[in-house]
């Protein structure tokens, strides 16, 4: 089958492209995480500020593609002078605004996330803790953000998978990703359909193998009662 | 009755408005040391945010509260301190689904008062014998019952040691079988000497505990009494209206 000789030939773009695709994934999910758990946060705030910017952000980057958002993060930031690494035959220098643009982007879901798990807790239980004398962030650490974890990370998952997918966006920029490599081996057998194929297994996988994780996870963490 | 007991709380002109709806307007009310007083009236009458104004879950609008000296109301006042004198048991029990029964009672004692683990856990298996639920002790709060739930937060607030404790209608969520086995509890309580406010619908609890009962409506305290006369010989119309609706 045409579709295995193409992959015994090239195998060698698909497993560089699909390491770079794992590499900026593990980045984006971090970085997004990170920054989304703090907005999610800021969103609960009480302080008007917090919750204002957290809104304002949250409703831009959900209102606008993705692709925009990589182009304006690139330009807008051409004024940093990033080291000249090369990181898995990736400049730097473009990888960071990638890594940069598709954060920002997966925080604003996150948040979004973070904040209905939150709000899903029953308000009975920070009564209860605020009622035996706990600060609101001893009531958060100790008994709130505990039971919000199990509403979160079902939905966290589904993002994660959406971010593994969506980063294919950065062929734009020139990253040597999945689809990138995808692309080269197109233009040299002529022949796009069945790399196609490819692409898709390679991708699907990486998703169920990452679902797999957070499954794992999740059953400890309900283990745990 | 009242003149040589120590004044506990005192409630000067407490107002509470949830936006336009104004849901106290103007509660005068002294709690002395060692008394129940148990609060009756219609639902929507404000008793419940009258008690959950006692240790200001509920922001008072206007007024003030004292208790043991310092002014609950005021800004600077460490509420969280208070608030450790004060036990609150809710009508949805509102233990913490995710610690076991021992750590539900332990969290307080250890990570707000800083006692140590060995003795908050001297206090818990007593306070847990006395309610008889020892055996529970590495249950999980998904796996007891309406009544246990309710005996074991009981136990939690107890076991903060505080000086009053405060009950929102602690048996409405209940099942009927259940409703004795806490309302045990809380009598064993009161004999105990402990100072209680109750929010209930119980009037065969208010009449058999109670030092002293108020009953409210819409948003003021319209009459109260010791249970006795309260119950025997209302006053106010209001008053009467509700006590044929309720003990038929």
């Amino acid at each position: 089958m045409i579709i295995f000789e193409i992959f015994t030939d090239y195998y060698r773009y698909f497993l560089r492209g699909a390491q770079a695709t794992i590499l900026l994934s593990l980045a984006v999910v971090f970085v997004g995480s990170i920054l989304g758990s703090l907005l999610g946060i800021m969103r609960l705030s009480n302080n008007r500020l917090f919750s204002g910017f957290s809104k304002l952000y949250i409703t831009v980057i959900r209102g606008t593609p993705l692709l925009v958002q990589l182009w304006i993060v690139y330009f807008q930031l051409d004024f940093i002078k990033y080291p000249d690494w090369v990181v898995l035959g990736m400049d730097f220098e473009r990888l960071a605004p990638c890594v940069i643009a598709l954060s920002l982007n997966s925080a604003a879901y996150v948040a979004e996330i973070i904040r209905a798990g939150i709000q899903a807790v029953d308000k009975g239980q920070g009564e209860a803790a605020r009622s035996i004398g706990m600060t609101q962030g001893q009531a958060m650490r100790t008994i709130i953000l505990p039971q919000a974890i199990k509403n979160i990370l079902p939905a966290i998952g589904n993002e994660f998978v959406t971010m593994i997918k969506e980063t294919a966006v950065v062929q734009y920029l020139g990253i040597t990703d999945l689809m990138y490599n995808n692309g080269i081996v197109v233009t040299s057998t002529y022949n796009p359909l069945p790399c196609y194929y490819i692409s898709a297994i390679i991708y699907l996988i990486l998703n169920l193998v990452m679902g797999h994780g957070i499954d794992l996870f999740e059953r400890r963490l309900r283990n745990s009662d | 009755m009242t003149e040589e007991k120590t004044l506990l709380i005192e409630v000067r002109d407490l107002h509470k408005s949830f936006g336009t709806l104004e849901v106290l307007k103007g509660i005068d009310e002294n709690i002395y040391k060692g008394e129940v007083v148990v609060v009756i009236g219609p639902s929507g009458s404000g008793k419940s945010t009258f008690l959950r104004c006692l240790n200001r879950l509920e922001e008072p609008t206007s007024g003030h509260i004292i208790f043991e000296g310092a002014d609950i109301t005021d800004p600077k006042t460490d509420i969280n301190k208070l608030r450790q004198k004060m036990g609150m048991v809710f009508q949805q029990f509102n233990l913490f689904n995710n610690l076991s029964v021992m750590d539900n009672i332990l969290i307080g004692p250890t990570k707000v008062k800083g006692l140590s683990d060995e003795q908050a856990r001297a206090i818990a298996t007593r306070l847990l014998e006395r309610v008889g639920l020892l055996d529970k002790s590495d249950a999980f709060p998904s796996q007891l019952s309406g009544g246990q739930k309710q005996r074991i937060a009981i136990v939690r607030a107890l076991a903060m040691e505080p000086d009053v404790m405060l009950f929102d209608e602690p048996t409405s969520a209940l099942d009927p079988e259940m409703v004795g086995e806490v309302l045990d509890v809380m009598k064993a309580l009161a004999a105990d000497g402990m100072t209680m406010v109750v929010v209930t619908h119980e009037m065969g609890f208010a009449k058999e505990v109670g030092d002293r009962v108020l009953f409210m409506d819409d948003g003021v305290i319209l009459e109260q009494n010791v249970p006795y006369e309260l119950f025997s010989n209302p006053q106010n119309p209001r008053t009467q209206d509700f006590l044929s609706k309720v003990l038929i």
